[in-house]
């Protein structure tokens, strides 16, 4: 790349051709305040917090999209830029309901830094608050419009990246707000729960829908059994939440902590991923047989599934039927479990922590319920969890380690990267591989199919079969993919899909952070710790076994369809039923 | 061809005419022809719009150029049977000028004679849907010249040299703009039409579309040329009916005359040419915004650089003009482009055309060279003040621009004097004000206008015009403080300095320029919580002169609130009021008695409960006897 000389408060600095002065300045160690740029959506220009003065231009500029260019002199901190900044901020906190003490960010608010940072000490433009009704119709999220600062990162997030498009800008002026369709709740829409929106939002107007509550009542309630599983990607990012640094494993502390809060069992999801391998593998192997719908899609990841029920029906059938470790775990803790305890499925309670807001959908899905009674009962994401953390006053960095319990918490190498795209399908290859060849593996790690590339592909030689595999993750990479691919004429016959973009170490329930290096660190996490396992392989699961010897029967049995499998249906997209339902009005007014 | 008339009857069917009811007029003509047997002799012709919008329904019987306004329907036989029979023109539809002297031919009606017309050359002339009225007066000949006889870079040379700068508000040199986009290294290129016309009042680019719309598309075509372009887009509002059907006429025709489509004059070139339709968001005229809402998003401005010029639609170099930009390019091609740079001043060449609004006695569309001053506009094509008042300021540019007040009457309008005055050319919008308008309570209209436009997308915008509102709402609600008038200029600075786009930037203006001439104002209303003008409800009050009034009562059954009372001496006495209070001591407090005035002297005097009177004004309207003050 070309570079360019310009000068930034009175400083010589070399730039690349096509970066903005935003980066140039940043690079230079220079810090100009932001708030609706957002290095994971891209600039927008909108918010004018990031204004900076340019030599000979007309007005301030807004930093985050002025291309640096030869020769720009740059003023980042005049009294001109200052109090350009300071005012609106002001502005815009003049409708702001300032609730900050009980807001979900308070403390961890990009505002509220803001404007502290401008040095805000007074509302000199107090104005009417907005009064509107929170939108509480999602079961993973829920939205307070009357903080929302209009920055519209949830809406190039929603719309540009993840490719579903659930909110949008609606109405002017004042009125201005981000809405799904029609006004509708987005719990009402075509939003996949994906909860990418949440990462993003710099305020506490899109969040994780709370369910500390229920839990809480729970471990309270001495009737109850309650149990927790936690995903793979959860112990790759929770010590984020309390100052440990990006890329810190906290696997024996959060079991720890776990166990403090008062939980009855501690069990790891990396358990039913191993189980999710066999099943899926199996399946995987008899379509691939019987002449069955290739590719196989996996089905681990619920807003990928809820994506692929609303955008792209037509691939259905190619999805496997396998749950989701979570929902396998679920009916495993009421049928397996129950039993071996002596207790009714409907007196356990039983919790998982997940990086995911999908997941709170995902186990309320009516099919969900192969215990009789719902399977998992409350859906915790990694922030939520954080949050008891602290409420029950848990030193959680100077923790000791702890173990799993045991039955269900014993995994293999391959469970653990189950949390990082591309793991799911590596975790599968080295159990498909096995089962095919009747040889070891010589080599575990499938290095071809890591990396954060937004779609990856592999030929694997099994054999005399040569098994051509993608990854792909981010929906709109899910979107892009599919649409150059037609269900029956595929050159691919096992495609991994994760609906965020990174997999679920940087799911929607995760610490808020969506930088690259942070995805490379927490996924370093999950790889070593497959590294340090003595089991790396699922098939090799000695707990997986011995519930297939002892309950199950044999992966793909009758009792494994029952409880480990599930269905899917096409959903309609709301702007189809509306549109439907304005035509029968207008048809009716006729 | 077909047959020769001995007499054309132009109606104008401009939107202003037709909401007069001009269609009726044309029914009514043509069947009193039909009538009368004159059908074949004379033709009756809907021509785009005449310009004098406040005499609608208007038309002109040639070949003697006869005007006649405010023409009913059943004015239609007199015409037929009087004019057109026996050649003596309808007196009482002939114009008046405000001294009462009857004009005749439209030429020599001041309003018309002091015009100069170049953008609405057609318009009022041709019959809009025929495109061989079009061909008559020399339409298309400039795209063939461009076609036939010239290069691109000659075509963008002549555009240069012509010095015409964009009519859509900032005056940006249209040549250098078309020279930006044919360097422009992307392909395919566009070429849009901006004819999102959203100020409020201004209509010139409604009435070109209506009255010419080939002016436009032969323009597009000849600018498709020079940037090498092959696909245009005109984008309409959807408040404009009447423009798009002519548009979409015009089109059809000039695709059957192969003056639209491929290989138009055996040349090569091809250009396609389609409407889009906006949903009336005044941000829409602001380029980026519009490109967005053709590529079927939200109108939302995004920032520049990248210029369309260089990434536009889809991403595509796209040359983006407005409607009378365009207007102007066939004419320049024809004439050359000395003939345009003689017109207008040394910066500002051409003509403008002007919508004319306001407390003006000649409402309408006017067309003059550029650097005519304001005095001559509102004076002498725009007939003065109505009702003989005194003019107060003018503002240009809606709700972008400024006021331009009494002093700088003989201020040239001009796009660069207009801008040191605070105010702006903006799309042409004039709207007059006399003495009876309060500077805060305009200010107020248009930032009210800005902040509903606003897209929401920047705060400065979105949420700096409403605190702007809110104060300058407190102010003409008796509310304001001391330093509102410092805040709403530091906030209209810093928004004009941090906005996104042009909608934000200019937001401030008409605050900041009414601040600028009319200060006083400001502080009456906040400082003595007085309005000047009289027209902040909450800052006057009604009071009735006793010593004028006569009893009569017609003010109090004509309250709509119940607001005019009867009251008892020993009230009137404690309450100290009254103008009739000298002679009501003097006949005596001891006595408790009142002098009644003659004219009614059993009734009890009357006065205005101000807790319950809401301001309307019935009252003051109702009495005859001037005996109703407003202060």
């Amino acid at each position: 790349m070309a570079k360019v000389k310009l000068t930034i408060d009175g400083r010589e600095i070399e730039a690349e051709q096509g970066s903005t002065v935003l980066e140039a300045a940043r690079q230079a160690g220079i810090d100009i305040p932001t708030l609706c740029y957002h290095p994971a959506v891209g600039p927008s220009g909108a918010c004018r917090v990031c204004v900076v003065e340019v030599e000979r231009a007309k007005t301030l500029v807004a930093s985050c999209v002025y291309p640096v260019a030869e020769g720009l002199v740059v003023k980042t901190n005049s009294a001109r830029v200052r109090n350009a900044r300071k005012t609106v901020v002001e502005l815009l906190i003049s409708t702001h309901p300032q609730d900050c003490l009980c807001c979900d960010r308070n403390g961890r608010c990009e505002l509220q830094a803001l404007a502290n940072r401008l040095g805000i000490r007074t509302e000199r433009f107090r104005a009417q608050k907005p009064q509107r009704e929170p939108d509480a119709s999602s079961v993973s999220i829920y939205r307070d419009q009357n903080k929302c600062v209009l920055c519209g990162r949830c809406v190039t997030m929603c719309r540009d990246i993840q490719g579903v498009g659930a909110i949008s800008f609606a109405y002017r002026g004042q009125r201005t707000l981000i809405s799904p369709s029609f006004e509708h709740g987005v719990g009402e829409v075509e939003c996949v729960n994906c909860g990418q929106c949440t990462k993003v939002c710099p305020v506490g107007a899109i969040v994780e829908k709370d369910e500390t509550g229920a839990v809480w009542d729970a471990l309270d309630n001495p009737g109850l059994t309650v149990v927790v599983q936690v995903a793979p990607a959860v112990r790759a990012a929770l010590g984020e939440e309390f100052g440990m640094a990006p890329g810190t494993s906290v696997t024996g502390k959060l079991v720890r902590a776990l166990h403090m809060l008062g939980f009855d069992a501690v069990f790891d999801t990396q358990f039913s991923a191993d189980l999710t391998i066999m099943e899926e593998g199996h399946e995987f192997l008899s379509r691939l047989k019987s002449g069955g719908k290739l590719p196989l899609l996996t089905s681990c990841s619920p807003g990928w599934i809820k994506y692929c029920e609303t955008f792209h029906p037509e691939f259905l059938d190619n999805i496997s039927t396998c749950k989701s470790p979570q929902q396998m775990m679920g009916a495993v803790i009421k049928s397996y479990y129950a039993k071996a305890k002596g207790l009714k499925p409907e007196n356990i309670f039983s919790v998982s922590v997940m990086p995911c807001t999908a997941k709170k959908y995902e186990a309320r899905r009516p099919e969900m319920r192969a215990s009789g009674v719902q399977d998992v009962d409350a859906v915790l994401t990694t922030r939520e969890l954080a949050k008891m953390i602290r409420m029950a006053g848990i030193d959680f960095a100077n923790l000791e380690d702890d173990d799993f319990d045991s039955p269900l918490g014993e995994s293999s190498g391959a469970g653990t990267i189950f949390g990082v795209t591309g793991g799911v399908m590596e975790a599968a290859l080295r159990s498909v591989y096995e089962i095919v060849t009747k040889k070891p593996l010589a080599d575990l790690e499938f290095t071809q199919v890591r990396g954060f590339e937004g779609v990856r592909e592999a030929e694997i030689a099994m054999g005399s079969t040569r098994v051509k595999v993608a990854i792909v993750h981010g929906l709109g990479n899910a979107g892009r993919f599919l649409a150059g691919l037609r269900p029956g004429d595929s050159p691919y016959h096992f495609v991994e899909v994760m609906a965020c973009p990174g997999g679920c170490i940087m799911g929607g329930g995760q610490p808020l952070s969506l930088e690259q290096d942070v995805a490379e660190k927490r996924a370093s996490v999950l790889y070593q710790e497959d590294r340090n396992k003595a089991v790396r392989k699922s098939h090799e699961n000695i707990a997986v076994r011995r519930l297939y010897d002892e309950f199950l029967g044999k992966p793909g049995s009758e009792l494994a369809h029952k409880l480990l499998h599930t269905t899917y249906g096409e959903r309609a997209r709301a702007r189809v039923e509306e549109a439907r339902r304005q035509a029968v009005i207008g048809a009716a007014g006729a | 061809m077909g047959v020769l008339y001995r007499a054309h009857v132009l109606v104008c069917g401009g939107a202003g005419c037709v909401s007069s009811g001009c269609r009726a007029v044309q029914e009514a003509l043509k069947s009193e022809l039909a009538k009368q047997g004159l059908d074949k002799e004379i033709k009756v012709v809907e021509t785009g719009c005449m310009g004098s919008c406040d005499l609608g329904p208007v038309m002109v019987v040639y070949p003697e150029g006869v005007f006649y306004r405010k023409v009913r329907p059943e004015d239609a036989r007199d015409i037929v049977q009087e004019h057109l029979l026996k050649g003596r023109p309808v007196e009482r539809l002939l114009y008046h000028t405000s001294q009462r002297e009857i004009i005749q031919q439209m030429e020599d009606i001041d309003f018309f004679a002091k015009q100069r017309k170049v953008v609405l050359r057609n318009c009022g002339i041709i019959d809009p849907e025929d495109i061989t009225e079009y061909i008559a007066r020399d339409g298309y000949e400039a795209l063939a010249r461009v076609l036939t006889e010239m290069t691109p870079e000659e075509v963008i040379d002549v555009v240069k040299k012509s010095g015409l700068r964009g009519r859509g508000g900032a005056g940006f040199p249209t040549g250098l703009k078309w020279e930006f986009c044919a360097k422009a290294t992307g392909r395919p290129k566009y070429v849009v039409c901006n004819a999102d016309e959203g100020d409020p009042g201004a209509f010139m680019d409604r009435s070109v579309l209506e009255g010419d719309p080939h002016s436009v598309i032969e323009a597009m075509a000849i600018a498709g040329r020079a940037i090498g372009s092959n696909q245009g887009f005109v984008y309409v509002r959807a408040e404009y009916p009447l423009a798009i059907q002519r548009l979409k006429h015009a089109i059809a025709q000039a695709y059957d005359y192969g003056l639209l489509g491929k290989d138009i004059f055996g040349t090569g070139f091809d250009f396609d040419l389609e409407i889009r339709v906006g949903a009336g968001a005044f941000v829409c005229g602001e380029e980026t915004a519009l490109l967005a809402s053709i590529e079927g998003k939200r109108g939302m401005p995004r920032p520049r650089p990248p210029f369309p010029a260089n990434e536009g639609l889809w991403g595509k170099p796209t040359l983006i003009n407005n409607v009378e930009t365009y207007a102007n390019i066939p004419p320049i091609i024809l004439n050359g482009w000395e003939w345009f740079a003689g017109i207008g001043t040394e910066k500002s060449k051409g003509t403008k055309v002007f919508a004319l609004a306001g407390k003006i006695a000649n409402t309408g569309l006017v067309e003059v060279p550029m650097g005519t001053t304001l005095r001559e506009i509102v004076y002498d094509i725009g007939g003065g003040i109505l009702g003989g008042k005194k003019f107060k300021a003018a503002q240009t540019g809606g709700p972008s621009g400024g006021c331009i007040p009494a002093e700088h009457l003989d201020t040239p309008m001009e796009y660069d004097t207009l801008v040191k005055l605070g105010a702006m050319m903006g799309s042409g919008g004039l709207i007059v004000m006399d003495e009876g308008t309060c500077m805060v309570d305009i200010a107020k209209f248009f930032l009210q206008f800005t902040q509903d436009e606003s897209c929401g997308k920047c705060i400065p915008c979105r949420e700096g015009t409403r605190a702007m509102l809110d104060i300058l709402t407190r102010i003409t609600e008796g509310r304001g403080r001391e330093g509102d008038i410092e805040l709403l200029e530091h906030l209209g600075t810093t928004i004009k300095d941090t906005a996104l786009c042009g909608l934000g930037q200019t937001a401030p203006n008409p605050v900041l320029s009414t601040i600028r001439y009319f200060r006083h104002e400001y502080e009456a209303h906040i400082r003595e919580k007085r309005c000047p003008a009289g027209v902040c409800a909450a800052l006057v009050h009604y009071e009735i002169l006793q010593d004028k009034c006569k009893r009569c009562g017609l003010c109090r059954r004509s309250c709509p609130v119940d607001a005019i009372e009867e009251t008892t001496e020993a009230e009137l006495v404690a309450a100290g009021v009254g103008a009739a209070g000298a002679d009501m001591q003097a006949a005596g407090a001891s006595q408790g008695a009142i002098s009644q005035p003659a004219s009614s002297p059993k009734r009890k005097p009357l006065f205005i409960n101000q807790e319950r009177c809401i301001k309307c004004g019935v009252c003051m309207r109702e009495c005859r006897f001037q005996a109703i003050n407003r202060c």
